[in-house]
């Protein structure tokens, strides 16, 4: 098994890429396509655990993969530190999970003959998404991007088979995401264009060279290049206001969908984020108006979305909207560009999956015996369905930021990042949008526990891995809130490896 | 002699106009898909320009391989044009074409559930839609 160990970083890409490769030559009915996904993604899960522990053998290293043992200038090469092992575990992870969630739901929302397709365009999304997180080739992060969302944008609209909404938010998502994909290219260009090589820490040698050297005042290539990558990097995480895709998308995909791309698609675009803002041009450029920009961005993200979270009347809607306002979160975290402002960053990256995660699967859950998510099917839940909606409510208190759920350690982060800097407007907001979180929360919980259910429809519990699934991310979300210890080390690391390059 | 230099990248800055303004303004999904495709291929011909190269003396650059059937890979190639923009631009391309046929797949869907293929037509369908949720979920 040693002699895996130096392919690791491209294993992590092929086996997704080959697993869904042969997912779709499956027999079209029966268990085994899933069976052969929940394979492959728990030996995703291996392999990005085995990654993690090369890297913090020797973390102030990085492990690069040359492929083809091309050097890096003329080939792809993949580069893994401390925070895309990080990332890649999250992905695999949060894939893993939700492919074992998704038997019951699949079963229900696609049609019996398509499941080898579904589940091989479900491995390929995967592949896409832990490529770009593998790869420091910035072409290669363009197709690898194209890859996941093209897969996405098919997953989400094979939500037609319960509502035909699912289409139109499919192609809108698809049209916004081609712009924001093709904005990302036209911005490699430029900086090809200024600096010969597709390489990221090549690109950033070669641009601190020309720093040196004076020619880069005032140089409007690299101006633009900057600018267009940013813009399409705000499409693909749905940064507010480049969201517009984003509500729909999620509300009409089938439900397994909703809970894998929900807690791992943005993710991926704020990786990337971090990548070209700090990694790329952390040192090169000074980037305080762009974060400055992004933190304004961020933060009506937040109250905005959040509004709009207390007044959806569908729940996969209010859980979608709330997305939003927690990527605003996650972007006023980094825009930050101090220590814990980028750890509460890193950190809300896995705490918001595993929370919203969780609260989409039990969203799902209700979905499968209720048929739909209305508000009005959430009424008295919580006594014939008693372990999916506690899921639920405790999600829900991450997603506030009580204190013992993961939420919790976020914000603490977060608000301490921004007094650090004195800017106590920003904590305010953070605050603020926590309060109006209580309000949309707190209108399902109280449909849930409170209000009278509809007798006539039988409602049992959800099918057992659902439940399991279920439960994995929501105690996951209590550990990592009691001991922060865990994701704090990992996320201030790689806070200041991000930084470090950036002061 | 500056600006014919420019003369591709403002052609290609053009037709990338023409196509986002087309996706924008255009109200027939159809259209807007194909304004998609027009956007992208903005980027492709940017991308093949930059890639051309002149000889400090003025001698445009020829095609790699063409320069290797003249005189064989042991004499110098002479000014060469950039292959890597081409390479990269043939992955954009088969990118371009995959958006297409999935937004196309997508569009077919729509057309079989929806009856039409105008946005504004799909928009009051959908409205109508969330007025009736609307009543039933009070």
């Amino acid at each position: 098994m040693d002699a895996l160990i130096p392919h690791l970083p491209v294993l992590l890409v092929l086996t997704p890429l080959f697993g869904g490769l042969l997912a779709a030559l499956m027999p079209r009915r029966g268990p085994a396509p899933w069976m052969w996904s929940l394979l492959v993604t728990a030996f995703e899960v291996v392999l990005a655990l085995w990654m993690v522990k090369q890297v913090q053998r020797s973390p102030q290293e990085t492990i690069t993969y040359l492929i083809g043992w091309w050097p890096a200038e003329y080939g792809i090469a993949y580069v893994i530190d401390a925070l895309n092992a990080y990332v890649i575990l999250v992905v695999a992870l949060l894939a893993f999970v939700s492919t074992l969630y998704a038997k019951s739901s699949v079963e229900d929302e696609i049609p019996k003959d398509r499941h080898n397709f579904f589940y091989s365009i479900w491995l390929l999304a995967i592949c896409g998404m832990v490529g770009i997180c593998a790869t420091a080739d910035t072409f290669n992060i363009y197709v690898l991007l194209e890859i996941s969302s093209l897969t996405v944008y098919t997953l989400i609209a094979m939500g037609k088979y319960r509502d035909r909404r699912a289409l139109t938010a499919s192609l809108k998502y698809l049209v916004l995401g081609s712009i924001g994909a093709t904005f990302i290219l036209l911005g490699i260009g430029y900086l090809l264009m200024l600096t010969g090589t597709l390489n990221m820490p090549d690109m950033h040698e070669q641009l601190m060279l020309m720093k040196a050297k004076g020619t880069l005042e005032g140089n409007r290539t690299v101006l633009v290049g900057f600018a267009f990558i940013t813009v399409g990097l705000g499409l693909k995480m749905a940064m507010w206001p480049l969201h517009l895709w984003l509500p729909n998308a999620y509300t009409f995909a089938p439900s397994a969908v909703s809970a894998l791309v929900a807690s791992t698609a943005t993710k991926v675009g704020v990786y990337m984020a971090f990548r070209f803002i700090f990694t790329l041009f952390g040192t090169v450029y000074d980037s305080s108006a762009t974060l400055a920009l992004m933190a304004f961005c961020g933060t009506l993200g937040i109250i905005v979305s959040s509004i709009r979270a207390a007044q959806a009347n569908n729940v996969k809607k209010i859980l979608a909207y709330s997305s939003v306002g927690q990527l605003g979160y996650i972007v006023v975290g980094f825009s930050m560009a101090n220590e814990s402002g980028v750890a509460a960053s890193v950190i809300h990256i896995l705490n918001h999956a595993v929370t919203k995660g969780a609260m989409f699967m039990a969203c799902g859950a209700v979905v499968l015996r209720m048929g739909n998510a209305d508000l009005k099917s959430f009424y008295g839940l919580g006594r014939r369905m008693p372990a999916t909606m506690a899921a639920f409510t405790v999600g829900g208190l991450g997603l506030i930021g009580m204190p013992l759920t993961s939420g919790f350690i976020s914000k603490f982060y977060l608000v301490s990042g921004a007094l650090h800097d004195g800017q106590w407007w920003l904590a305010l907001v953070v605050l603020a949008g926590s309060l109006i979180s209580i309000v949309y929360v707190w209108r399902v919980i109280e449909v849930i526990y409170f209000k009278k259910t509809d007798k006539r429809a039988p409602v049992a519990e959800a099918p057992f891995t659902m439940l399991i699934a279920m439960w994995i991310l929501v105690s996951a979300s209590v550990v990592l809130g009691v001991d922060a210890e865990l994701t704090g080390r990992l996320a201030e690391f790689a806070a200041r490896a991000l930084i470090g390059g950036a002061s | 002699m500056a600006s014919f230099g420019l003369f591709n990248y403002w052609i290609a800055v053009a037709i990338m106009m023409v196509g986002f303004y087309g996706v924008i303004a255009k109200r027939n999904l159809v259209k807007q898909v194909i304004s998609l495709g027009l956007f992208q291929t903005g980027v492709f011909l940017f991308y093949i320009t930059m890639s051309v190269y002149h000889a400090p003396d003025g001698t445009p650059g020829r095609a790699p391989v063409w320069q290797a059937i003249q005189g064989g890979l042991a004499k110098d190639p002479g000014p060469y044009d950039n292959p890597l923009p081409h390479v990269l631009m043939l992955t954009a391309i088969v990118v371009g074409v995959s958006t297409l046929s999935v937004a196309l797949a997508i569009i077919m869907n729509i057309k079989r559930l929806y009856g039409t293929v105008e946005a504004d037509e799909i928009s009051e369908i959908e409205d109508a839609i969330d007025h009736r949720e609307e009543l039933t979920s009070r």
